[in-house]
């Protein structure tokens, strides 16, 4: 782990892992110490916004290694698996359609951290066939509700927008809505599964 | 009830308070006025909290009418303010009746005004702002000629009566703190302090930069990574966005440095080929 500066009142944590970086993030999230504006988990790092050097006092004595154990939420969404390239992803993890609809509904998903557009959770814990790059060329228009995957990631994309994502299928589920308590459906942490339905 | 009635936006005109952080981690930029100098000075002239919601027109333009008396200011560049078509000044407060029209003209340097009326723009907060944010489109749409905006209750107006306007430079001196990752970077120092010009493709996410572009010390990609306002992005081309308030708040490209506080402001006027050296410390 290593801090760098980052402007006046924030600072990076550099993780060694998606691991180290939870539980960095789960330590400050229980302490809550005073002064934190905003706490960003990355794909390997955690920006700190305001209260760094009571986040950095705390992480030098915590331990990592045993982080506070958290109670995620659960978030079930149904999905059809109708997506223009469930083909495309079948054919490069060497399977067939169905099979790649029973992986991704089989495994269990974590939020790691959020990004590109208000409820788009980066989605960890897919099974290793599903791990495919993106498209070689972005889709300029991805409709809401696609749920998509690219390397170690799936996600949902929760309003219409151009997007790289390999597309598996769709979701009735909405991701965001600023007037919702909480205004996103995914936060980092929560536990996700995928249920297939016509 | 008090209101404000929009006869003519302008070029593009956006309700503004002092923004949202704290909704980083759900992808929720931290938004806001770009100036939020000017926005509190106004409001601080309005009568009001400065955390009112205001209104940010981008080159001036912008003309209302409002349906009781209200205190009014403009603030931002020195712009030519009518009531009535009478020149009544900017940066002081105006005595506005109701049914009196307020015009801004455009301001000769600079980019954004900002309009405070006492009492504040009282549309819904959502996520316990009024701002506008245009990357996520969270917050009231942009102004339309008919729109009509509540406001809030007056406070009694108090404090300087007149302040000067501030004229917005052709050349910044802006200082950043190198890093976070100040060593992707060849040279970052400076290569920073040499010479850069905005460009016309700026907006409230950032601003573009053209100029000798930086040199990578790093090759291959970064992971995700949590980015605040200020932050100066260095993608593949060289040439580095600087992120202003309606930023994403995760992005792949590495930071070289961070625009201080303080000088967000001045950033938040710098017209399209305004030359800008950063100043690393």
């Amino acid at each position: 782990m290593r801090w760098r500066r980052c402007g006046e009142d924030a600072a990076l944590l550099d993780c060694d892992s998606l691991e180290q970086m939870r539980a960095a993030h789960a330590t400050v999230l229980a302490a809550r110490p005073p002064g934190v504006v905003d706490l960003v988990p990355g794909a390997r790092s955690l920006l700190v916004v305001g209260g760094v050097a009571a986040v950095r006092a705390l992480l030098e004595d915590a331990d990592l290694a045993h982080p506070p154990a958290d109670e995620p939420r659960e978030v079930t969404l149904d999905v059809r698996y109708d997506g223009e390239d469930l083909a495309l992803i079948a054919a490069d993890a060497g399977v067939s359609p169905d099979a790649v609809v029973s992986m991704h509904t089989e495994a269990g998903y974590t939020v790691a951290f959020t990004g590109f557009a208000p409820g788009f959770g980066y989605l960890t814990g897919l099974p290793r066939p599903l791990r495919q790059p993106r498209l070689e060329s972005p889709r300029t228009r991805v409709p809401a509700g696609s749920v998509g995957l690219a390397g170690e990631f799936t996600g949902v994309y929760p309003r219409e927008s151009p997007g790289g994502w390999r597309l598996l299928g769709h979701t009735s589920a909405t991701l965001f809505d600023p007037h919702a308590d909480p205004p996103a459906l995914f936060a980092p942490g929560d536990r996700v599964r995928f249920r297939s339905v016509r | 009830m008090r209101s404000l009635e929009v006869l003519d936006p302008g070029r593009y005109a956006l309700v503004e308070d002092l923004g949202r952080p704290g909704y980083a981690h759900l992808g929720v930029a931290p938004s806001g006025a770009l100036d939020a100098a000017s926005l509190r000075l106004a409001n601080r002239l309005a009568g009001n909290p400065e955390d009112a919601a205001g209104v940010e027109a981008l080159l001036g333009g912008l003309s209302v009418r409002f349906t009781s008396a209200v205190t009014a200011a403009v603030t931002g560049p020195a712009v030519d303010v009518r009531v009535d078509g009478r020149p009544a000044g900017s940066h002081a407060p105006l005595a506005v009746r109701a049914g009196q029209t307020l015009a801004l003209g455009t301001p000769s340097t600079g980019l954004r005004c900002y309009l405070a009326v006492s009492g504040g723009i009282a549309v819904e907060p959502v996520l316990g702002s009024r701002s506008r944010d245009v990357l996520s489109g969270i917050g009231p749409p942009p102004l339309r000629a008919g729109d009509v905006l509540p406001l809030g209750e007056p406070g009694i107006p108090t404090g300087a009566d007149v302040m000067v306007s501030v004229r917005a430079p052709g050349e910044l001196v802006v200082p950043v703190t190198l890093g976070p990752r100040d060593d992707w970077i060849d040279d970052p120092a400076g290569g920073l302090s040499a010479g850069w010009t905005v460009t016309a493709e700026s907006n409230r996410v950032g601003l573009r930069l053209d100029g000798t572009p930086l040199r990578r010390a790093v090759d291959g990609e970064l992971p995700s990574e949590g980015v605040v306002t200020g932050a100066i992005q260095v993608p593949p081309s060289g040439l580095p966005v600087v992120f202003l308030a309606d930023h994403p708040t995760t992005g792949g490209y590495p930071v070289a440095a961070v625009v201080k506080t303080a000088a967000l402001s001045a950033l938040a006027q710098a017209r399209p080929g305004t030359r800008i050296r950063f100043r690393p410390s």
